[in-house]
């Protein structure tokens, strides 16, 4: 989990990850912000995520995007 | 709308883009964002360099332009063209229809039909399909169908989410009777209650241009932008296409008869790089036959990009070689639609510079 907030915070560091929560609906995190965020995963992790989960309620916080990776075997 | 058409074929097509190059790069002060940021996204995304019209060029002008061309080259003769169809969201005016405008300025038949179409980015299929269709009618021989799109002129240089993929182009389509029996497969769908998603607010009745709809503002996501300029919601467009697109190409390529592997190329609207990627992923098509480099190149022209992106890609492979091929188109509307076809054998497949 601590790989993703670092993640997170590179791509938004003006936030808490730790303490933030509805990542979408707080506009802590843009559409833009959730393609660098899949881009990053996606070589951090060695997975290819599917477009059509690429939807809001798996970025909303950082356990859904935990679940995310580890549904594509990421090992997080 | 599962449709058929019968012994139809795009017999040329020729593409018209402005001479101004605009780099990503010297545009990221624009943006409200740190430049490392915006420097991320233009490698995932695709962002480099776009065209853009100059102020006071509207899309008559480029489609005169590269008529006379055709014209000029013994390509088209004017007594052969029957019909025009422009698809366009950036008329020269509310009224006339700029086809109008354009069938007077090259001097054409009285009889001539002449139809615009409000359609965005799925505008090149559902222009084809109206194209075959006028076809079928015995007094009708040629069609000219002309795509044209200059967004620029109505986006903000301050939005991030638009500006960079915005590209002007033109592009015009000649359309005839095929006398070598053939079968065009085409689907076209339409959701008009996500119609926000995509939208000009303001300068129709609606909503009518004022000093308060031109002041910019910043929605909350640190884009500048006003009601007279495009407004694009990313994250449901991206799921729309991610979710529409793929059953749509499936759907036709069951509809058709037709393999996945038959198909030479996939050439789709060109939105940004991650997107096509993943649409190509989602459908296992190889990337080198869902080309994505046209918004790098020149920007994303609405429903001139499926034109741009087969005259850039093919070329002149188009005027010997014939390759069976899958159109298509999604956006505005919101409206998405795909078509398959064997395209080859043209008398002209090229690009030229407004001038």
């Amino acid at each position: 989990m601590e790989e993703i907030i670092k993640i997170l915070t590179g791509i938004r560091p003006e936030f808490d990850f730790y303490q933030e929560s509805n990542f979408i609906e707080n506009g802590v995190l843009d559409s833009f912000d959730m393609v660098v965020l899949v881009s990053t995963l996606e070589e951090r992790y060695g997975i290819k995520i599917c477009g059509t989960d690429i939807i809001p309620e798996n970025f909303s916080d950082t356990d859904s995007i935990r679940r995310l990776v580890e549904r594509y075997g990421g090992n997080v | 709308m599962n449709m058929n058409f019968h012994n139809k074929k795009i017999s040329g097509i020729l593409c018209v883009v402005p001479k101004k190059e605009s780099l990503f790069d010297d545009e990221i002060g624009n943006y409200n964002f740190p430049p490392e940021k915006s420097l991320r996204l233009k490698k995932i995304m695709g962002y480099d360099r776009h065209r853009i019209a100059e102020e006071g060029d509207c899309i008559s002008d480029y489609c005169v332009f590269g008529m006379e061309y055709l014209l000029g080259q013994g390509i088209v003769k004017k007594e052969d063209i029957d019909a025009i169809i422009l698809v366009t969201q950036t008329a020269d005016y509310l009224l006339p229809p700029t086809s109008n405008i354009i069938q007077g300025r090259l001097g054409l038949r009285e009889d001539v039909i002449c139809l615009d179409i409000n359609q965005g980015c799925a505008g090149y299929v559902v222009g084809l399909t109206q194209a075959f269709m006028l076809l079928e009618q015995e007094s009708i021989n040629k069609v000219i169908l002309l795509n044209a799109e200059f967004l620029s002129h109505r986006t903000s240089r301050k939005d991030r989410n638009s500006y960079p993929i915005i590209g002007d182009a033109a592009a015009i389509t000649i359309v005839e009777k095929d006398c070598i029996p053939n079968v065009i497969h085409a689907n076209v769908k339409m959701d008009g209650s996500q119609a926000e998603a995509l939208i000009i607010p303001a300068g129709g009745l609606r909503l009518p241009s004022t000093t308060e709809t031109a002041i910019m503002e910043d929605n909350g996501d640190g884009n500048l932008r006003s009601k007279d300029n495009l407004f694009m919601d990313g994250t449901g467009v991206f799921n729309f296409v991610q979710t529409k697109v793929p059953a749509l190409i499936e759907d036709l390529l069951v509809t058709s008869g037709s393999a996945k592997e038959e198909i030479d190329y996939y050439l789709f609207h060109q939105p940004n790089r991650f997107m096509l990627e993943k649409l190509a992923d989602q459908l296992r098509v190889p990337y080198a036959k869902m080309p994505a480099n046209i918004v790098e190149r020149f920007g994303n022209s609405s429903g001139a990009t499926i034109p741009v992106n087969t005259v850039y890609n093919l070329g002149e492979q188009l005027k010997n070689g014939s390759f069976k091929v899958c159109f298509c188109g999604f956006g505005t509307g919101l409206n998405w639609a795909a078509m398959l076809m064997t395209i080859g054998k043209m008398q002209v497949a090229e690009m030229i510079e407004y001038s």
